[in-house]
């Protein structure tokens, strides 16, 4: 007789909101964790942590550098790095709590120890050289994802640090080389240059944010620039030599040719990140995977094994929190018989630099490459009231509507609290909204999102304040 | 959403009694599923349900008595995609251990059909423009967005569905019809053409008269020969002094006049369940144009002279074919007269003219040869025939009335001494 109707496999934003949801559909769950706290990555290494530090060191920035022009006098700021360490460690703490209440409140059964599939049905979990073997009627793998590595480079999340030495490195580099200019490089690299560092970024493809709109891109790129940020485009690191004092890391362009050697104090391994599916017991189980590692689901999240979902990082698609989150509360309603459904092609994107990028749908190269007809609606903050006082009137917001329909298919805000903005954008596009459905829902006066609605508008050609 | 109403319950029937749900609101239903019985003075109906979903509320109680075409409740949607009542129902727990099957056989998360979101969701602004702007009902056009909700897309393409349909946008569904497409050969020999306002007026007000009234037609025949004597006898003064010719639509008005005061139900319309007798004559004259028919009407023609009839539908003839005929005078018959002789015809059963409940067809004349006193004599004959709604007229009244008009214009003395 099985204990539980569900085990989930890892606690981060997939597992326990999986598990959560399960339970508040009737069914008896558990979840295993194989970390001394529950949330996982994003929790504890990843997401949560990283916007503590880049909230802490932006208004660090912001003190020295636009204080005395509002005429706040406070004098050069200071930096008490292991305070901000804490600072940042309380914020962590105070939601990794919250998660542990919530699986409490929702009558989950929590098991600290590392899971593996020992058979369909049935969950082992290993801690401290005891394992005990748990019975159930399915399984979610939701184990997330690890650091992608680079050969040639060992990570000692000392000097060459991982995203997650990188939340917690002892002093400020005098020189960090942030290898990969994806999401994690240029936030994590935001925060050290704020903090003092100099900040060069290596990265193999022509671009920086690959897959995000490229003309959003171009002009972030150029703001990183002026805040002191150096990039190095189609260029790769081969090696990094940890003998000295100084790493010395070797670099060659994409392509080939002469490799140059650049000096740092840090390397940060930023290049992405791989589904974490080893150790589970997935190969004796038979769930199949791809040739990237990740598990192979149908539209149910089932796996090929009956009984056996998987969710989030280990599965296609972005590695982003949210959707994993959205894949959980659909997996554990499918599993307890209803229709759950994550819509794919409304999926924010943020990046938490300044200024923020935020993204949903379709980029224009997308379409473009698709051969879809549409029109682009801008509006720049620098014509937006509230940018405008704030002094902060870096960015626009770029709407891409279907041009027979209008639908909206794509929304692109670079500025300040663009993450937050977003948010408009994906219920207009679970909705169906055309642009000038935005466009004729007031919005208030003075705010930044005025520049959603009035890139709206100009997606007819009719902006008012431009 | 969908509303589930009496259905036409046959042929003088217009209300029923409420016998049994078999249905309770929450209740899941498929589509033509039985919901509740129906007892009317002749049969016991069932009304099946109009779309699969979850039985809503109920407006009519067993028991109650209800009108044709009354609410009697609602289908919402179903929570659970809503194809069917027989679909399997989810289990609420997970039952099958895993070994078996995956747990529950997951119903696919298939995004909710398309159909009209229910009437209180409010429409997106861009819809609400457009139906504002169109007069395109919104809640007629299928919804691609969530929940079946309708985009600004959808808007567009029923709008731009609705200018090339040949009928106008507020018809019902039944009379936007769908043509199949001709063979690519035949195709290209073909012409469409856009129906004009006063086409499209034309073809709905007389299906919508064949529709509702009951209506047949009843024949008869006259002999002319009276009457063209009259006309060739005083056509000259008659012109001189009135200025217009003596025609033959001046007797069949009179004539008509007579007989409708006699048999009053054919001067008569049904509103609701009351009749309205009409103690006024307007005859509308049906004139056939370039662009269509149009039946301008002659008032009081009781109270008016032959002279003055002519002379007005000589002006009506003249301002129809030049399109100067105003809406006002095309309004408010009560009977009306139709003459496809003009153009040849022998015989034929002319539609209503709604709400009228009664038209006189009259035909081409042409000399047959009668039986008079034993004797076959060659006599110019007209077929008269009279349409009529059986739900007010009778045919006794129908078939007097036609009698009579046939008297007066064979002996047009009647007229004058008012038989």
């Amino acid at each position: 007789m099985p204990n539980y109707d569900l085990i989930v496999i890892g606690s981060g934003p997939g597992g326990y909101v999986c598990a959560i949801r399960a339970a508040q559909l009737g069914l008896k769950v558990a979840v295993v964790e194989k970390d001394k706290t529950f949330g996982g990555t994003c929790l504890n290494i990843g997401c949560i942590p990283s916007k503590a530090l880049l909230h802490a060191s932006e208004l660090f920035e912001e003190t020295a550098q636009h204080f005395p022009k509002m005429g706040i006098k406070v004098g050069e700021p200071k930096l008490d790095l292991p305070a901000m360490m804490k600072f940042k460690d309380e914020g962590v703490d105070g939601n990794v709590k919250g998660v542990a209440f919530l699986l409490k409140k929702n009558k989950i059964d929590t098991f600290q120890g590392t899971g593996r599939v020992a058979a369909p049905g049935k969950v082992e979990v290993t801690a401290d050289g005891k394992s005990e073997t748990l019975d159930t009627k399915t399984i979610v793998i939701a184990t997330g994802s690890d650091v992608a590595r680079l050969r040639g480079i060992d990570i000692d999340e000392k000097r060459i640090v991982s995203s997650t030495g990188a939340l917690v490195l002892d002093k400020v580099p005098q020189r960090l080389l942030v290898v990969g200019a994806g999401v994690i490089g240029l936030e994590l690299g935001s925060v050290w240059r704020r903090l003092g560092a100099e900040v060069i970024v290596v990265e193999f493809l022509d671009r920086i944010l690959p897959g995000m709109d490229s003309e959003i891109c171009r002009q972030f790129q150029r703001l990183l620039e002026r805040q002191g940020m150096t990039f190095k485009l189609k260029s790769k690191v081969t090696g990094v030599d940890a003998t000295a004092k100084k790493l010395k890391a070797t670099i060659e362009p994409a392509a080939g040719g002469p490799a140059e050697t650049i000096e740092a104090d840090v390397v940060l391994v930023s290049i992405g990140r791989v589904p974490f599916t080893e150790g589970l017991g997935l190969e004796g189980a038979g769930v199949k995977k791809d040739n990237k590692g990740r598990i192979v689901v149908d539209a149910h999240f089932a796996t090929s094994v009956p009984g056996i979902y998987a969710i989030g990082d280990v599965i296609d698609g972005p590695m982003l929190a949210h959707k994993a989150e959205d894949e959980g509360v659909a997996a554990a309603e499918i599993i307890a018989g209803k229709a759950g459904h994550v819509n794919y092609d409304v999926i924010p994107n943020v990046v938490y630099t300044f200024p923020e990028i935020a993204s949903v749908g379709k980029s224009e190269d997308e379409l473009k490459e698709a051969g879809i007809a549409y029109n682009v609606g801008k509006f720049p903050f620098t014509a937006n009231g509230r940018a405008k006082v704030n002094h902060q009137t870096d960015g626009y917001v770029k709407i891409l509507a279907d041009a027979k329909t209008d639908r909206v298919l794509g929304v692109h805000i670079m500025g300040a609290d663009a993450g937050n903005m977003i948010a408009e954008a994906a219920v207009a596009m679970e909705f169906g909204a055309a642009a000038e459905d935005i466009a004729r829902t007031c919005h208030a006066h003075p705010t930044l999102t005025e520049a959603v609605k009035e890139a709206a508008l100009a997606v007819d050609k009719r902006a008012i304040n431009m | 959403m969908a509303e589930i109403r009496v259905p036409t319950l046959g042929e003088s029937v217009t209300e029923a009694t409420i016998g049994k749900w078999f249905k309770q609101p929450g209740d899941p239903v498929a589509v033509d599923e039985p919901l509740v019985e129906l007892e009317t003075d002749k049969v016991t109906i069932e009304v099946p349900a109009p779309a699969a979903g979850v039985l809503g509320d109920i407006a009519a109680k067993d028991g109650e008595t209800v009108a044709v075409g009354a609410l009697l409740g609602q289908i919402k949607e179903g929570a659970k995609d809503g194809t069917s009542a027989s679909a399997a129902k989810p289990a609420a727990k997970v039952s099958a251990p895993p070994a078996e099957k995956p747990a529950s056989a997951a119903p696919a998360p298939t995004p909710a059909p398309a159909r009209p979101a229910s009437p209180d969701t409010p429409l997106a602004p861009s819809v609400r423009r457009l139906a504002t702007e169109s007069g395109m009902d919104a809640s007629t056009v299928p919804g691609s967005g969530k929940d079946g909700r309708v985009t600004k897309g959808d808007m567009m393409a029923a709008i731009e569905r609705a200018a090339s349909a040949p009928t106008p946008v507020a018809q019902t569904a039944a009379a936007v019809q769908l043509r199949a497409p001709s063979p690519a050969d035949d195709a290209a020999r073909e012409e469409r053409v856009k129906m004009t306002r006063l086409r499209q007026t034309i073809a709905r007000r007389l299906k919508e008269a064949q529709n509702i009234a009951a209506m047949l037609t009843t024949f008869n025949e006259v002999d002319m020969s009276a009457v063209m004597h009259l006309r060739s006898q005083y056509k000259d003064l008659f012109e001189k002094k009135h200025g217009v010719k003596l025609g033959f639509m001046g007797f069949f008005v009179r004539a008509c006049v007579q007989a409708l005061k006699e048999i009053p139900a054919v001067n008569a319309e049904i509103d609701g369940t009351d009749l309205i007798y009409k103690n006024y004559y307007h005859i509308g004259i049906a004139v056939g144009t370039e662009k269509g028919l149009v039946v301008p009407v002659v008032r009081d023609c009781d109270l008016k002279s032959l002279a003055q009839i002519e002379k007005e539908i000589a002006d009506y003839g003249r301002r129809a074919r030049e399109g100067l005929l105003k809406i006002e005078e095309m309004q408010g018959g009560t009977f009306t007269i139709t003459n496809g002789g003009v153009y040849g015809s022998l015989m034929s059963t002319p539609i209503l003219n709604a709400p009228q409940s009664g038209i006189l067809g009259m035909h081409k004349i042409q000399e047959r040869p009668v039986v008079l006193a034993g004797k076959i004599e060659a006599r110019p004959m007209m077929y008269l025939a009279v349409s009529y709604d059986h739900r007010i007229v009778d045919g006794r009244e129908a078939v007097t009335f036609l009698v009579r008009v046939k008297e007066v214009l064979e002996d047009p003395a009647r007229l004058v001494v008012d038989l």
